[in-house]
C-alpha cells in the first residue's frame, strides 16, 4: 500500500507491532509513577499528566522540578525544551499524512512518540507503509500502557523499590538500540554520519548540557552530513 | 483523589506545549514546502536521532550493558523480532550483573 491512508486494518497491526515495545515503557511508566507518588500528586493528578502530556522524559523532569506551588512557567518551558525533538519527527513523516484529514490526523499526531516515529521510519525505508492507521495504532497502544503503567507506579510506590541497577532499567535503552538495527544501511552511507551524531550528543553531554540538547544537536548534524553527503554524490536513498 | 487548582495548570500548560511540539513541525512543514536540503535531513533524521539517543544513555553504562546491547543487536539482526531482542538484553544484563 504506498498510497497514504487510513485504515483499520493499519491501526490494528500498529496495535500488534507495538506490543513488545511495552516491555520497554512499562518499567519508565513505573519509575514516573514512583516519582510523581514521591512528589505527592494525587492519583488522578499523576494520571491526568500521563493521558494529557503522554511523554515519559519530560514528565520526570517536570517532576524533577516540583514544588508547592506547582511551578507554572519552569515545568511548561522544560517540557517544551524536552519535547522539541518530535517536531521534526511530524515534519519528517508528512508524506503519511498527506491523504487524512480530521480528528485521525490530529490524534496520530498527538500519540506520536520516539518509538512509533522509528518504526513509522523503518516501514518507510523497507517501502512498506505510508498507513497513518498504523502509526495511530502504535501510539494508542502505547499511550493505553503508559496510563497503566504509571497508575501502577503510583499506586505501588511504596512497595516497589528497584534498585537503580535492575535490569528492568536496561529496557528502554534496548528498544532503541534494536531500532537501530534495521535502520542501517551500510558502512558507505550511514557510518560518517552515525558517528558524528554520537560524538556530538557525547561531547554537549559531557558539558554538563542537559536533554534535549545532546540529542537535537547530535541528530541534526548527523541528518545534515547525511543530506550534504548525498546532495554531492547525489546518491538517492531508496524512497518514495 | 485530589486535583488542585495549581497542579491542573501545570498539567493543562506541559499537555498544550508538548501538543505543539508533536503537530507543529507537521503544520510548518504542510504550509511551506522545505528546500532540498531540509528535505533530505528529514530524510536521513531517523538513524542519527537514535544513534544521538543511544550514545550518552550507553556511556553512563556499566560493562553488563554494553553485553545487553551486543546481544540486542545481535538477536535483532538474526530474528528481526523486537520482543525477543529486548529480552535477550534484559537476560543477558541480569545474567551479567549476577555473574560479576
Amino acid at each position: 500500500m504506498l498510497r497514504p491512508s487510513f485504515t483499520g486494518a493499519g491501526v490494528r497491526r500498529g496495535l500488534r507491532v507495538a506490543l513488545p515495545l511495552v516491555v520497554g515503557t512499562f518499567p519508565f511508566g513505573l519509575v514516573v509513577g514512583v516519582a510523581s507518588s514521591g512528589r505527592g500528586l494525587s492519583l488522578l493528578e499523576t494520571l491526568l499528566m500521563s493521558g494529557l502530556a503522554f511523554a515519559g522524559t519530560a514528565q520526570l523532569v517536570a517532576l524533577e522540578l516540583w514544588a508547592e506551588p506547582a511551578p507554572l512557567l519552569a515545568a511548561v518551558f522544560a517540557t517544551f525544551v524536552v519535547n522539541l525533538r518530535m517536531a521534526p519527527m511530524g515534519a519528517a513523516l508528512a508524506a503519511w499524512f498527506d491523504r487524512v484529514r480530521g480528528w485521525r490526523l490530529w490524534a496520530t499526531l498527538g500519540l506520536l512518540t520516539d518509538q512509533g516515529f522509528a518504526l513509522a521510519a523503518t516501514e518507510q525505508r523497507r517501502g512498506l507503509g505510508r498507513d497513518a492507521g498504523f502509526l495511530f495504532g502504535v501510539g494508542l497502544l502505547l499511550w493505553l500502557f503508559w496510563i497503566v503503567a504509571v497508575g501502577a507506579g503510583h499506586a505501588l510506590a511504596g512497595a516497589v523499590r528497584l534498585a537503580p541497577a535492575h535490569p528492568l532499567f536496561f529496557a528502554p535503552v534496548a528498544v532503541f538500540v534494536a531500532l537501530l538495527v534495521p535502520l542501517w544501511r551500510g558502512v558507505r552511507q550511514d557510518a560518517a554520519p552515525w558517528a558524528l551524531a554520537a560524538s556530538v550528543a557525547l561531547a554537549l553531554h559531557g558539558t554538563g548540557l542537559g536533554p534535549p540538547w545532546p540529542l537535537l544537536a547530535g541528530a541534526l548534524s548527523g541528518a545534515a552530513l547525511a543530506a550534504a553527503r548525498e546532495a554531492r554524490h547525489g546518491a538517492p536513498a531508496p524512497r518514495r | 483523589m485530589t486535583l488542585r487548582p495549581d497542579a491542573l495548570a501545570v498539567i493543562l500548560g506541559m499537555a498544550a506545549v508538548t501538543y505543539l511540539c508533536r503537530a507543529g513541525g507537521y503544520v510548518v512543514l504542510r504550509a511551506a514546502r522545505p528546500p532540498r536540503l531540509v528535505e533530505a535531513m528529514l530524510r536521513h533524521l531517523p538513524g542519527p536521532l537514535f544513534v544521538a539517543y543511544v550514545a550518552p544513555a550507553m556511556a553512563a553504562q556499566d560493562l553488563a550493558a554494553w553485553m545487553g546491547a551486543a546481544a540486542v543487536v545481535a538477536v535483532q539482526a538474526a530474528t528481526r523480532n523486537l520482543a525477543a531482542s529486548i529480552a535477550a538484553g534484559v537476560a543477558t544484563v541480569a545474567l551479567a550483573r549476577g555473574a560479576f
